[in-house]
């Protein structure tokens, strides 16, 4: 990828002609930068996806609107991202992220209106998701319950309890997403607890397996708008993303869970998301 | 108080469209009259109390009151984290149903012994934790507390004893008056605290009987001023002296300056090798009415020695 020179100072909202995926992306680079904290990789990796629900997938208000559960709450940098570019939040609560006293901590709480259940502790989302897919049927509620989850989440054994739930109720309204960026805290999942055959694994269990790539916003948003939320199974999209994804030195480094960016680090990487956004 | 709760829970899901009942796998010849009544309202979630609690809290977060059954341990330890971030931090109206705390599931062993519960559960800032004395106070319990808009645990007993006075959220029951000791009692140990008290009065001893039914709100006005009356007093409680009820009243002597001398019966630790029936097992660890006579006998002759 070709880099260009730091021509933007990302310190207000990203140029309206960058795809929505991109400014999500930029938001990510500026707040973790500013706050000098964040779990840059793992939000870099679902911003793709969370352009995708947030720009124009979830539908509704009120109690009969869409959930949207990140079970992965470490990446709530590109949640917090889509709720300022979706008009959920606005640019002065942004800002606060990961500041004294602020609602918008480095997990999601739902003490957030826009934000419908709290997450962090990893495991917990597949759950809630099902308890509410679950209820949409029982309310005669017409929605569907999306649910973000890691690869390395797939770890705890309270998700296979709620996929085994999920799938002898044949809840067909939830919609599992697997942030599979092969990543998991200290190390490649391969390495550390191995997930594959992770499509055989789901499909085993009862589900209805997508395999796409989560970085491919047109897929994505196909293979969602195809799911029949009417199904005798619940489906699940197996996203084969890149930890970092859209910043190259970032790409598939662990590192870049923890550690803040570098003034230099931050200008570089900004200019290379505004330049594979622009129009050529 | 398996049949006050089924029964009253079906009434209530009769009443109230918003009632759920699940079971990890547990309650078998139990919950059926609410499952045949109800078979879309009742899930049998399978051997997986984590996903129980999860899947409850999302239902909950739509607006449905579910109640999740088990054997108090595994209702509570085994879910314990997806309690506290799910129904507590969210503050859902989630109930969580345990069966036999304490020693009930005695011949079971020490896996099957819930003598945390109380302690943990208090520990959750608005969880209300709810310990009926019998079953009309199970009965009342559950209709009073069913719509109020936070979690809930109720701690029920295998048994059938009856303890006079009712249920109220917040308030101490007191069965029995008497100004030389009060016998502080968790739910159902109230009868043998009864029992304790008629055997004191036969050696000269007058005892009050307090029953503590509820924590988070805990009846703690009610306590201070029974504690007030008394030179000394000893918690009854089937579970750790640490964490619950005993802890409760060493809390209210102390936050209100009282001279009140407290000992605490219940178990010091976590039984390793002892199983037996509830008797045998209620004698073995001093929760037995004579045990709890003597507790209280000793200590009035300790403190005037």
């Amino acid at each position: 990828m070709p880099t260009t020179s730091f021509r933007q100072p990302h310190t207000g909202t990203p140029a309206a002609n960058l795809p929505l995926r991109h400014r999500i992306r930029l938001h990510i680079l500026e707040q973790s930068h500013r706050a000098r904290f964040g779990h840059i990789g793992s939000a870099l990796s679902i911003a793709d996806i969370v352009a995708v629900l947030y720009g124009g997938v979830l539908r509704g208000t009120g109690e009969d609107r869409e959930r949207f559960i990140l079970s992965k709450g470490h990446a709530v940098l590109a949640l917090y991202a889509a709720l300022y570019e979706s008009g959920r939040i606005d640019r002065a609560t942004l800002n606060t992220y990961c500041a004294d006293g602020s609602v918008l901590g480095a997990h999601p709480e739902h003490v957030l209106d826009p934000i419908d259940f709290s997450t962090g502790s990893l495991g917990h989302g597949l759950s809630y998701g099902a308890g509410s897919a679950l209820a949409a049927r029982l309310l005669g509620q017409d929605r569907r319950t999306f649910v973000l989850i890691s690869d390395a989440e797939l770890n705890e054994g309270s998700v296979w309890e709620a996929t085994m739930f999920a799938a002898h109720h044949q809840l067909g309204s939830l919609v599992a997403i697997i942030d599979a960026n092969g990543q998991q805290a200290c190390g490649p999942t391969q390495r550390i607890l191995d997930l594959e055959p992770l499509a055989a694994r789901w499909q085993a269990f009862g589900w209805s397996v997508h395999e796409v790539d989560g970085h491919d916003v047109d897929t994505l948003r196909a293979t969602i708008d195809a799911i029949d939320p009417t199904s005798p199974q619940p489906h699940v999209l197996i996203a084969r993303t890149t930890a970092g994804s859209g910043v190259s030195f970032m790409e598939h480094q662990v590192a870049w869970r923890y550690f803040p960016l570098t003034d230099e680090q931050y200008a570089a990487a900004a200019a290379e998301v505004t330049a594979a956004g622009e129009p050529r | 108080m398996r049949a006050a709760f089924v029964e009253t829970l079906t009434a209530l899901a009769e009443r109230d469209p918003r009632v759920v009942l699940m079971t990890g796998d547990l309650g078998f010849n139990m919950l059926e009259p609410f499952a045949e009544r109800f078979p879309d309202r009742f899930f049998n979630v399978g051997v997986a109390e984590q996903n129980m609690v999860g899947v409850a809290t999302g239902l909950a977060e739509s607006g449905l009151i579910p109640y999740v059954y088990s054997i108090a341990t595994f209702a509570t330890m085994r879910p314990y984290e997806f309690i506290r971030n799910g129904p507590v931090l969210h503050q859902l109206p989630v109930r969580i149903v345990g069966m036999g705390g304490g020693f009930e599931y005695g011949n079971n062993g020490a896996t099957h012994y819930s003598l945390e519960d109380v302690g943990i559960l208090r520990m959750q800032r608005g969880l209300t934790v709810i310990v009926p004395a019998d079953d009309a106070h199970a009965r009342d319990a559950f209709e009073q507390t069913y719509a109020l808009p936070r979690p809930i645990y109720y701690r029920l007993s295998k048994g059938s004893q009856q303890i006079p006075g009712d249920f109220e959220l917040g308030r101490l029951t007191t069965p029995r008056s008497g100004g030389d000791i009060a016998l502080i009692a968790l739910g159902p140990t109230a009868s043998d605290a009864l029992a304790a008290a008629e055997q004191l009065s036969a050696q000269g001893v007058e005892a009050t009987v307090a029953v503590v039914e509820s924590f988070n709100p805990s009846p703690v006005a009610d306590l201070a001023e029974v504690l007030a009356g008394v030179p000394y007093a000893v918690s009854v409680e089937s579970h750790l002296v640490d964490g619950g009820l005993g802890t409760l009243v060493s809390e209210v002597i102390a936050e209100h300056g009282l001279p009140t001398r407290l000992r605490r019966c219940g178990l010091a630790d976590l039984p390793r090798g002892t199983t037996g029936s509830l008797a045998f097992l209620k004698e073995e660890f001093g929760l037995s009415p004579s045990a709890i006579a003597g507790t209280a006998t000793s200590l009035v002759a300790s403190a005037r020695r």
